[in-house]
């Protein structure tokens, strides 16, 4: 696989170590592509035919499990990641003004990371903190009941 | 003398300011020269009322709720670390009404102990179901849970001992038999798997292990959804201390029965729910629904005889075993028996867990226990089981919490959920939204969930644009028909439920005048 062009030694010798980590494991990819972003902070497409090399799959078959799951990123992730509860629980109590605010707040929609690379913006849902809505999720840290004004507060503490 | 003060880890909790709160409980008592310990305990399940601070005293644990960081310095100069009145106290835990009254099966360590300390669970009636069904054959197992009634609390509602009795008589001596937790609990409105993972996880593996036993299963996994991190960390925390005591490994508690578990975490994708798209997860693929036959219990993961069952039907089982089949039984009426752990969420003044047997009526669980909205407008819709369950008017509030009760309502209880909307809700648009996120969430396998929800969204939108709404209407119901009877699995077959609840019983959200001047209404 040395024969992909931008891909550093060092990475292409970490994601291998990565994934032979894993191969005694019982339908490892899973847990491959999660270290791996665990890692990186995303999945980057270069790295597949790695992946696929060391548990012995293909490459067609490693694209179709990253593409499949919501959780794997393609591109480097911004410096905070805000991930805004969409689901019905949260909708009941003004989720859908507060998914509008987030992203005009940020200036991107979902899915979409801040042309400084400060913050990457996500739906998600639910977080199973239902009684507390609407959910947001700010650096890995569960927050209930945000409204504009919190979840001003908190973009505001994470990216400063 | 030792003050014990428990504040909640459970991420609900912790979503308020629980953190914060221990860390000034914590500092103040440094400050004051106190001696105290903070436990951090799962939460009660009280959780308008958290950050719930109980602080232990010789009348029993006195709680204090909802503390905000900024209350601590007040409370502790009002006599915290002594119990004494103020504002926020609620007396005895034990007694508030809204807990007082529940009949905690599943959940009745949940709040109380320390969820990792293993001499906690035991002083509460842990490990009893466990070793009393080490000393029985499987086959007297396996029939104690089919006497018991219970059925799976993930939706399903498939006698688990049924299940079981399958899986014990399936494959060769020489099979590897696996039990598989579904805790990819993804329903909009549920977080009773979470409560039980984070604040009683060896209640849940204690399940595990009584199932490994009655079907002969060596190995295990928990698939957890990602979106519960605090959750996962718990379990995997839990998983270590069973290993280190000798409850998991080459011969469980010294029966010789052997089982490995280990968890493995999910990757945001719904449909991993689903028992068939979970297992191909489970094993590395894409997770896409499988059709059955074959059924899992026969060839399930990696092609294996494997049980599979939610968190809430495996977190059962020890108290089915610990106290008999027949007083689990006791509980609820017609086929529905036991406890169910409701969870009252969404728009509600008083939202969490109401554990009780089934037959209580959704009116009960929505103004008795959650008081109405939270925003103190009438309600107007309850959704109850999740995204595919149907949206219920409040005259059906009489409704009793049971399988075949929802059933014969055109609804369904699913996990247990209860969602509030108060009348500010557009149900057309919660309509177009149950077909969007099946159309996102869609595995893809079957044509008429995979292209029926991008359809249905489609036809929805004509009907709020008023565009030949008659006809469209009649298209919708074909649409329902083909996904209800034509999909592969749950996903496509029940996102028609809340479409239709939605029509059947709101239609004047999708009758609304538009612009246009057309005046149509549906007939």
């Amino acid at each position: 696989m040395s024969g992909v062009p931008t891909l550093s030694g060092e990475v292409e010798i970490s994601v291998r170590s990565i994934a032979a980590a894993r191969s005694g494991e019982e339908g490892p990819l899973l847990l491959v592509l999660h270290d791996v972003q665990r890692e990186f902070g995303y999945v980057d497409p270069q790295w597949l035919p790695l992946v696929a090399d060391e548990l012995n799959l293909s490459r067609a078959e490693v694209h179709g499990v990253v593409s499949f799951y919501h959780d794997f990123r393609d591109k480097p992730p911004g410096t905070v990641t805000v991930r805004v509860c969409r689901a019905e629980a949260c909708q009941s109590v003004g989720a859908h003004a507060l998914a509008e605010h987030a992203q005009s707040r940020l200036g991107i929609g979902f899915g979409e990371t801040t042309d400084n690379g400060s913050a990457t913006l996500e739906q998600v849902f639910c977080f199973g903190n239902c009684a507390f809505g609407p959910t947001v999720e700010v650096g890995g840290m569960l927050y209930g009941r945000v409204d504009n004004e919190r979840f001003d507060a908190l973009v505001e503490g994470a990216t400063s | 003398m030792t003050t014990t003060i428990y504040v909640p880890r459970d991420s609900a909790a912790r979503s308020v300011g629980a953190d914060e709160v221990a860390d000034r409980i914590e500092m103040a008592a440094q400050e004051a020269g106190q001696d105290v310990r903070v436990i951090r305990n799962g939460s009660r399940g009280m959780l308008w009322l958290e950050p719930l601070v109980e602080v232990v005293t010789e009348r029993g644990r006195i709680g204090y709720g909802p503390v905000t960081p900024g209350d601590v310095t007040s409370l502790v100069e009002a006599g915290l670390f002594d119990g004494a009145d103020n504002d926020l106290a609620l007396g005895v835990v034990d007694q508030i009404e809204w807990l007082r009254d529940q009949q905690r099966v599943t959940f009745a360590r949940v709040g109380v102990i320390d969820p990792l300390s293993l001499d906690d669970y035991e002083a509460h009636g842990g490990g009893v179901g466990l070793r009393r069904a080490l000393s029985m054959s499987r086959e007297d197992v396996v029939t104690e849970v089919t006497d018991s009634g219970l059925r799976g609390r993930g939706g399903a509602g498939f006698p688990a001992g049924i299940k079981w009795r399958t899986v014990l008589n399936a494959g060769g001596p020489d099979d590897v038999k696996y039990v598989c937790c579904n805790a990819d609990e993804g329903d909009s409105g549920t977080f009773a798997d979470r409560m039980l993972m984070e604040g009683d996880p060896f209640t849940l593996i204690e399940g595990m292990l009584i199932t490994a036993y009655a079907v002969n299963a060596t190995k295990g996994y928990i698939y957890v959804r990602s979106e519960y991190p605090d959750a996962v960390a718990t379990l995997n925390s839990a998983i270590e201390i069973l290993y280190a005591h000798g409850w998991l490994g080459e011969s469980v508690l010294g029966s010789g029965q052997a089982f490995e578990l280990s968890v493995r975490v999910g990757a945001g994708a719904y449909i991993c729910g689903e028992e068939t798209s979970m297992l191909d997860s489970l094993e590395g693929k894409r997770g896409q629904v499988r059709a059955k036959p074959p059924i899992p219990a026969l060839k399930g993961l990696f092609g294996k005889p494997t049980v599979v069952n939610n968190v809430l039907t495996l977190g059962s089982v020890p108290a089915v075993m610990a106290d008999s089949a027949a007083a689990y039984a006791a509980y609820g009426f017609d086929r529905s028996l036991g406890t169910q752990v409701f969870q009252l969420a969404g728009n509600i003044a008083r939202g969490g867990i109401v554990e009780r047997a089934f037959g209580i009526t959704l009116g009960e669980l929505v103004i008795g226990y959650g008081g109405g909205t939270r925003s103190g407008r009438p309600i107007r819709a309850i959704q109850v089981g999740g995204p595919l369950g149907a949206y219920l008017p409040v005259d059906q509030l009489n409704l009793p919490m049971g399988y075949e009760s929802f059933a014969d309502a055109g609804a369904m209880i699913g996990h247990g959920g209860v969602v509030v909307f108060d009348d500010s809700v557009d149900m057309a648009q919660q309509a177009r939204f149950a077909m969007e996120f099946c159309a996102e969430e869609s595995c893809g396998k079957c044509t008429p969930c995979r292209v029926g929800s991008t359809r249905g969204v489609e036809v929805i939108d004509k009907i709020i644009a008023g565009t030949d709404r008659a006809d469209n209407f009649v298209l919708l119901e074909d649409l329902c028909e083909v996904m209800t009877d034509g999909s592969l699995c749950a996903m496509g077959g029940l996102t028609p439920m809340p479409v239709r609840s939605a029509v059947k019983y709101f239609a004047e959200d999708f009758n609304r005048p538009v612009d246009d001047g057309s005046t149509e209404v549906h007939p």
